[in-house]
């Protein structure tokens, strides 16, 4: 088959694909940063007693895990305007879709770390005279953490995947700009592959520090 | 200024909404099947001793694992027509995508399981004079299958929720259709919360079935 | 000993009516005791018999259900009309955290924090709730842990140590908020025998300072020693009690005499 592949096209709009590359980075970095914070805080109700606490935090969780993130930017960008009755630009409601929906998956992360921690650690720090949120800040917390880094570190792998569905809300992330470029000059397979690349090469060594992670904290067990 | 809402306009085109959801259903089916055949063999590959065979293996699983699926769908659109000479149908462009990805993360999880049963087992299968094929058939395979089961489902509800991107192939899956409902009643919030709220009751409803098939198995097992 | 008759005479912790039940479980049936200060006291029974839930009632490791503990005088708690008729007892937060720095605990599962090392965890009820200076608690860490021989042990993990030194590095924690009572939960029973006597050593010499001490313990023989009163507890009360010499060598009660009977072997 006679294809002239010319990658030249890509070599001169590779300013706009790193251009592409800032923006996703942003979205994850604040996606990740707040998602993080805000799933502590949902996980802490989701663990409480008090039902007014725990039932809309459950139904937070479910609802974020049980529905397409896709679906939900969509939402945040065309539907959520509506009652908010003001337009919300592309990167704020993809910015504000992915936080929520980190925060869901975080709250589970959290919750399950936190829960697995045996209640043997609560009582010593308690017997120290420690007060519960002394005892959640020095010993529970920093005990989660490193317990359920690899399964943080897979949310934080996934979300930079994730962040490619902007793309479909017009956010000039990477996808974004390489659609751009690919129907510009009509080289989708040049373009396309490229970006795969660059993804790939975003990714893949988090992946591969993250797999080294898991191994390193099994073995000290 | 108060928003009026307008239900019965979408429900007026539920019908469409079907569509979709049927759409989607068949999508999900499809990618299942195919991804199981792929994964299957993927994982085999894998495992060999014959670099000739695991590394290729090792590359399309670490490849389809750090790229975000967006792109294989639009890769399989618009790119590979270009290779093969071919233009491809939405459906077949997304179903092709997403059965690849799936494959990818099948292998992962049958190969998981398979190594995760302790080399003890083995041991005492092949002491007992067992070949490897047996001890493969009698002793491990069923014990894998077993540790199978979560990681698949799991990983199956995120092959379901995938689908969604099909929809900017112009696939008329249950995202796609809702665009186009919107398109026509321009009720972007009732659309969207509708159709999350499709989305919603299939797979919460689909994931506490599969709850309850796994706590049956725990059981039997 | 080291305390004179008048410290010996005032009660610093006195039990009234203490019950504890979970759910329909009624394990502390109605105990009375005082506890004086600088007194050495052994509480034995069969397990199941109530006696580490009345200790874990008495720094509030469990809420007692009913019942008043007073500690040095003051009576815990306050009292509330609760719900169908009665009064209950409420305890706030803060009054705990204050009783928790007097009444100090070592556990049976030692419940040393794994992500410290040694002194870290010496260091860390100083450092977060006596809020002192990181050198004064360093140094004070270290002289606790110097008195539980493991001087050449400050920046090793848990994890490396072995049982009977993460047991004296509890102890080590406990000591080091300098508590008024020091509450024993069965201290050696998770260790393997061999490491059993370094930790009873560091108890007996804890016993030999003068020390308000309560030790819940399946170790006869030390209890014999260590003890100025043993009281034996069954189905959630108060027995028998007596000098350690009255209750474990000549128990005048049956179920005292039947439970002894099974350790008859070993000889103390």
């Amino acid at each position: 088959m006679e294809y002239t592949w010319d990658f030249k096209i890509v070599l001169d709009s590779l300013p706009l694909l790193l251009r592409g590359l800032v923006v996703t980075v942003e979205l994850w970095v604040v996606a990740l940063a707040v998602g993080l914070s805000l799933g502590l805080a949902v996980s802490l109700a989701r663990i409480s007693a008090r039902a007014w606490l725990n039932g809309p935090a459950i139904a937070y969780v479910e609802i974020f895990r049980n529905t397409p993130v896709l679906v939900q930017l969509i939402w945040f960008y065309y539907a959520f305007p509506i009652v908010l009755g003001q337009q919300l630009s592309p990167f704020t409601a993809a910015a504000l879709g992915l936080t929520l929906n980190t925060s869901a998956y975080s709250a589970e992360i959290f919750r399950g770390g936190i829960l697995s921690i045996a209640r043997g650690q609560w009582e010593g720090a308690r017997a120290i005279g420690m007060t519960r949120a002394m005892t959640m800040r020095r010993i529970i917390l920093p005990q989660v953490m490193r317990r359920m880094l690899p399964a943080f570190t897979n949310r934080a792998i996934e979300l930079a995947k994730v962040t490619s569905l902007a793309s479909l809300l017009a956010v000039n992330e990477i996808m974004y700009e390489g659609r751009l470029i690919s129907s510009t000059y009509y080289r989708p397979l040049e373009v396309l592959t490229v970006v795969a690349l660059m993804y790939f090469l975003l990714i893949y060594p988090g992946s591969y520090l993250a797999a080294r992670l898991e191994r390193r904290l099994a073995a000290r067990g | 200024m108060k928003y009026q809402w307008d239900f019965p306009a979408v429900w007026g085109h539920f019908d469409m909404l079907l569509v979709g959801l049927l759409g989607t259903i068949k999508l999900a089916a499809v990618a299942i099947v195919f991804g199981v055949v792929i994964g299957f063999a993927v994982a085999l590959l894998r495992m060999s001793h014959r670099r000739a065979l695991h590394v290729p293996a090792t590359a399309f699983v670490e490849f389809y694992r750090n790229t975000p699926p967006i792109v294989h769908f639009f890769w399989f659109f618009y790119a590979l027509p270009i290779v093969i000479g071919l233009s491809l149908e939405p459906f077949t462009a997304a179903a092709l995508a997403l059965s690849t990805q799936s494959g990818a993360f099948y292998a992962e999880v049958f190969r998981g399981g398979i190594v995760s049963i302790e080399r003890g087992q083995w041991e005492g299968a092949r002491a007992l004079g067992m070949s490897y094929r047996s001890a493969l058939r009698r002793v491990i395979l069923p014990q894998a299958l077993r540790r199978m089961v979560a990681p698949f489902v799991e990983r199956s509800f995120e092959l379901t929720k995938t689908t969604a991107l099909a929809s900017s192939l112009a696939y008329a899956e249950l995202l796609y259709q809702a665009m186009q409902v919107n398109s026509i009643t321009f009720r972007p919030m009732e659309v969207y919360t509708t159709i999350a709220l499709m989305y919603f009751i299939v797979l919460f409803a689909a994931s506490n079935l599969m709850r309850l098939v796994e706590a049956r198995l725990a059981r039997i097992g | 000993m080291a305390t004179t008759t008048a410290q010996m005479s005032e009660a610093v912790i006195r039990i009234r009516n203490l019950h504890k039940r979970f759910g329909d479980l009624h394990v502390v049936r109605g105990v009375d005791l005082d506890i004086k200060r600088g007194e050495r006291i052994a509480i034995i029974g069969a397990s199941g018999s109530g006696k580490s839930t009345i200790l874990r009632c008495l720094n509030f490791m469990e809420m007692p259900s009913e019942g008043t503990i007073e500690l040095d005088g003051k009576m815990l708690g306050t009292e509330r009309p609760g719900n169908g008729g009665g009064v209950e007892r409420v305890y706030a937060e803060a009054e705990l955290c204050a009783v928790r720095t007097r009444v100090g605990m070592v556990f049976q599962q030692f419940n040393l924090f794994p992500h410290m090392t040694a002194i870290e965890n010496v260091m860390e009820g100083l450092l977060t709730v006596k809020r002192m200076g990181k050198d004064a608690a360093r140094d004070a860490a270290m002289g606790q842990l110097v008195k539980v021989g493991l001087q050449d042990k400050l920046d090793v993990y848990p994890s490396k140590l072995s049982g009977g030194q993460q047991q004296r590095v509890a102890i080590a924690r406990a000591l080091a908020m300098e508590p008024e009572v020091l509450l024993f939960d069965e201290p050696t029973s998770s260790l393997d025998p061999e490491l059993v006597g370094e930790v009873l050593r560091v108890i007996h010499a804890l016993a030999e300072e003068g020390r308000t001490m309560l030790l819940v313990t399946h170790e006869l023989g030390f209890a014999y020693h260590f003890a100025d009163r043993v009281v034996f507890i069954a189905d959630g009360a108060i027995y028998e009690t007596g000098t350690a010499n009255g209750v474990l060598k000549h128990p005048q009660r049956e179920r005292t005499q039947a439970f002894l009977a099974r350790f008859a072997e070993r000889a103390f």
